[in-house]
């Protein structure tokens, strides 16, 4: 059977120690059974990393950033597309999502095939929201409260017993014992990410992930549940493993069933001493240990790519359970004249 | 007491819980007596061959044993019963 070759746009190539999931997504892309691949990287920093590494991307561009501007950042689409004829984009930041679900009809217009959560589906599992999410949905979610002006801390101590958790909304978490820690860890986070600031009980446990696919219909395409073995001080999983673990499947599914979830997603939760579990975080994206997936037998990047196609995509039964993952830093040796190529012309 | 059916034990005494992710590993007389328990032996009769087998008074092995099952059960490798 010939396969069909795909040209597909890979974001988050920024394969550092807080690592976006692009590199993954296109190892899981290039190990397709059912299609090959012509990857264009997509980059917002001259030294992500996934720009310069081997057998990754064919070719890159340099991409505003979602702040600049909707306009402007689907103008710079329209010229890569132009170029390139792209057959899907795989966003991975989410800071980009909004920008590209608010623009997905353009896109499909323009040719260009995704598989995004809606906006409603993005908007109610935000950190923000998620106490209403968990009540909507019946899931036990740890007490939060969105905060957007420091002087609402000072009565903190009413709401919540120490030591609490703060969070930006997009990346960054911090425990604080104490009210300065938490104010000032408010402002560091606050003036990173914005506001609101989310004030989280700390619920002990392990913290235990999920990464799925949904179909939009309700089914869940996979799903392989991983506990961090090793956390880097950004809280960053460096090393992790695949677990038997059905109560989780039975939340992913039982969510995915629900809010009839739309692509990737990652769900952290924690699991307590007397097998509870907590959600404390719904990622709309791939996270960036999905080749972990891979690895326990279950592609997902390529599985979105052919439900973004239109096929029909059967679901994954199994995983292989025991699988471990390790990161490593690596030096990669580049000349100064790819850098130039890729300031000057903004593509490599 | 049972172990969880789930639980991988291999020949050279690594233990591997995949439900929690968690991994041991056992000296040659934890690979022993956790043998006899995967095989349902009774109490009495692990005391008995181990007895047997080694320089061991009864109190110190009683001793050691339930710590060792105390072990198992913080660690989430027993059946709950």
């Amino acid at each position: 059977m010939v396969k069909p070759k795909y040209t597909i746009a890979v974001t988050g190539l920024n394969n550092t120690d807080n690592p976006g999931p692009g590199v993954p997504v296109i190892r899981g892309l290039r190990e397709s059974d059912t299609f090959d691949v012509r990857i264009i990287g997509l980059a917002y920093e001259n030294l992500e990393p996934g720009i310069y590494m081997p057998n990754t991307a064919d070719k890159i561009y340099q991409i505003p950033y979602p702040s600049a501007g909707g306009e402007a950042f689907i103008k710079k689409i329209e010229y890569i597309h132009s170029c390139e004829k792209l057959d899907c984009i795989i966003p991975n930041f989410d800071a980009e999502l909004y920008t590209f679900m608010k623009n997905e009809k353009k896109l499909a217009q323009m040719g260009i095939k995704t598989f995004l959560p809606s906006i409603k589906q993005f908007e109610e599992r935000h950190k923000a929201n998620l106490p209403s999410f968990g009540k909507k949905y019946n899931i036990n979610v740890p007490k939060s409260i969105a905060v957007t002006n420091i002087s609402d801390l000072s009565n903190i101590n009413d709401k919540f017993d120490f030591p609490v958790l703060v969070k930006g909304k997009f990346y960054d978490a911090y425990i604080v014992y104490n009210l300065e820690q938490l104010q000032y860890n408010f402002n560091k986070i606050a003036s990173k990410w914005g506001v609101p600031v989310i004030i989280q009980e700390y619920i002990q446990g392990t913290e235990v992930n999920v990464v799925a696919l949904g179909d939009g219909k309700g089914n869940t395409i996979g799903a392989v549940p991983m506990r961090k073995q090793y956390i880097t001080d950004k809280g960053k999983a460096w090393g992790g493993i695949t677990l038997d673990d059905e109560k989780m499947l039975e939340i992913t599914r039982n969510l995915i069933k629900k809010t009839r979830w739309r692509g990737g997603m990652e769900l952290e939760m924690i699991k307590t001493e007397d097998n509870k579990y907590f959600m404390i975080e719904i990622n709309p994206r791939i996270p960036a240990w999905v080749y972990l997936a891979n690895g326990a037998g279950q592609n997902l990047p390529e599985a979105l790519v052919n439900l973004a196609m239109g096929i029909n995509v059967e679901p994954y039964k199994t995983y292989k359970t025991g699988i471990m993952f390790i990161r490593y830093s690596y030096d990669l040796i580049g000349n100064i004249s790819q850098f130039e190529k890729l300031n000057i012309n903004g593509e490599l | 007491m049972r172990l969880k059916k789930n639980i991988a034990i291999s020949e050279t005494g690594f233990i591997f819980n995949p439900s929690t992710g968690d991994s041991f590993t056992l000296n040659p007389i934890g690979i022993e007596i956790l043998s006899f328990i995967e095989n349902e032996k009774k109490y009495e009769e692990i005391s008995d061959a181990i007895l047997e087998k080694y320089d061991v008074d009864t109190i110190t092995f009683e001793k050691n044993y339930y710590d060792f099952i105390q072990m198992l059960k913080n660690n989430h490798l027993l059946e709950n019963e």
